[in-house]
């Protein structure tokens, strides 16, 4: 297919962006009812929130939003690995979140900026994630630049998740945005934010021979199968079924 | 800009008496939400309508009370559309709108200084409380400015926690958009 026209959104990154919302969505909500004070519970519920807002509206540009969630097979997925992560601790989520948001809101400046078929979504969008990055930052460095605990685990988890952040500047078909330049500046804020939260700017490869790229190839790590399990059992085992 | 007709016209304003189901002391008109009513033939009407924020799950419940509102106006066929483009933004609220968040408890949003687009300063420039530039966010209860951030979200996605440090109360700031 050539040269479709500014309203017809392409597919394959429909699916890439909306699924990156809806999966991390999903993993935000599994803090509900487990985050370490209320006020957490509440921004942790309200950035899910905005994340689903925004997948139903790019799944939606990509098929139907209930069968693209709910009737998927895992490889049918195409978001990072990186939004799959399990939780683990609060600094694992937290680091997630700054790696992961950092990288949404520069994406969805440059998309919102131009006039292709996200540009009414990412020019929404951005203004929402604006404040989840700032929320992760604040995060960042409270816990890098707090105890040894939290520095010591801050450090471990955004050393853990930093093989899977090259995998954000893989082309992806029908978005028009230039990956490398995205990339450059995504280091340079998050360097920056590190380097306020007196942490360390892991040293190891972004990527991996067996993570390049690949979630948005359909490769997921282990823990998204039983993340998927638990998203869609309700709606497989009652098809059809409203409130 | 096409004309509006005079029932168009009747049927904006009453689809913008509408109280928003999470804050109802606001109408849908001043929250800035509702953007137009185009009338086909006699009784079929659309109705579109913006979300403030992109996953806010009460424009399922706005769009039913216009519905509601509209047939008994004796609409036969009413369809609210969700528009996102231009984006909403909290300058959308009117000054009335404002005034009676505040007379609620809740420190309405200030306006954004300029027309232009939210700026997205990312990395050394950011200060601790990012949208806190010129202007206090007052306590809507006793009015000092000497009021702290508790949490950036608060009970809904449009809002965000703070504590008057004048008259100690907690209270829910309409965050900008």
């Amino acid at each position: 297919m050539t040269a479709t026209g500014p309203a017809t959104a392409p597919v394959t990154a429909a699916l890439a962006l909306g699924d990156d919302a809806l999966v991390l969505s999903h993993r935000l909500g599994e803090w509900a009812g487990h985050a370490p004070v209320l006020e957490e519970e509440v921004a942790l519920a309200n950035i899910a929130l905005d994340l689903l807002g925004q997948a139903r509206v790019l799944l939606s540009l990509a098929g139907d939003e209930d069968e693209l969630a709910y009737l998927r097979e895992e490889r049918a997925f195409r978001n990072l690995q990186l939004v799959e992560q399990p939780n683990g601790d609060f600094a694992h989520t937290i680091a997630r979140q700054l790696y992961f948001s950092t990288y949404q809101q520069l994406l969805y400046a440059e998309l919102a900026a131009g006039d292709g078929p996200f540009a009414p979504l990412a020019a929404k969008a951005v203004k929402e994630v604006a404040y989840h990055r700032d929320h992760a930052e604040q995060w960042t460095l409270r816990l890098g630049d707090g105890t040894q605990s939290s520095h010591e685990r801050t450090q471990r988890a955004c050393d853990a998740l930093w093989r899977f952040t090259g995998e954000m500047f893989q082309p992806v078909e029908g978005l028009t945005t230039d990956p490398a330049a995205l990339e450059t500046r995504w280091l340079e804020s998050v360097t920056d934010v590190l380097g306020r939260a007196t942490l360390t700017v892991p040293e190891g490869p972004r990527s991996g021979a067996w993570t390049a790229g690949a979630g948005r190839q359909g490769l997921h790590t282990e823990s998204f199968g039983r993340m998927l399990a638990e998203m869609q059992h309700l709606h497989r085992s009652h098809p059809g079924a409203s409130w | 800009m096409v004309t509006a007709t005079a029932l168009e016209t009747e049927l904006l304003e009453l689809a913008g008496a509408v109280p928003d189901p999470e804050l109802p002391v606001l109408t849908l008109r001043e929250l800035g939400v509702l953007r137009a009513v185009r009338l086909h033939g006699t009784d079929t009407v659309e109705v579109d309508l913006t979300p403030t924020y992109t996953g806010c799950p009460a424009v399922e419940a706005m769009s039913l009370d216009i519905e509601r509102v509209l047939r008994a106006h004796g609409m036969r066929e009413v369809t609210v559309r969700t528009v996102l483009s231009p984006a909403w933004s909290t300058d959308d609220i009117t000054p009335e709108g404002r005034e009676k968040l505040r007379e609620f408890g809740i420190a309405p949003p200030r306006v954004h200084p300029g027309t232009g687009p939210v700026p997205l300063a990312l990395g050394p420039t950011r200060t601790h409380d990012t949208a806190a530039e010129a202007e206090p966010v007052r306590c809507p209860h006793c009015g000092s400015a000497d009021t702290e951030l508790l949490s950036r979200f608060s009970s809904t996605a449009c809002k965000a926690l703070r504590r008057c440090l004048a008259c100690r109360e907690p209270f829910d700031h309409f965050k900008e958009l």
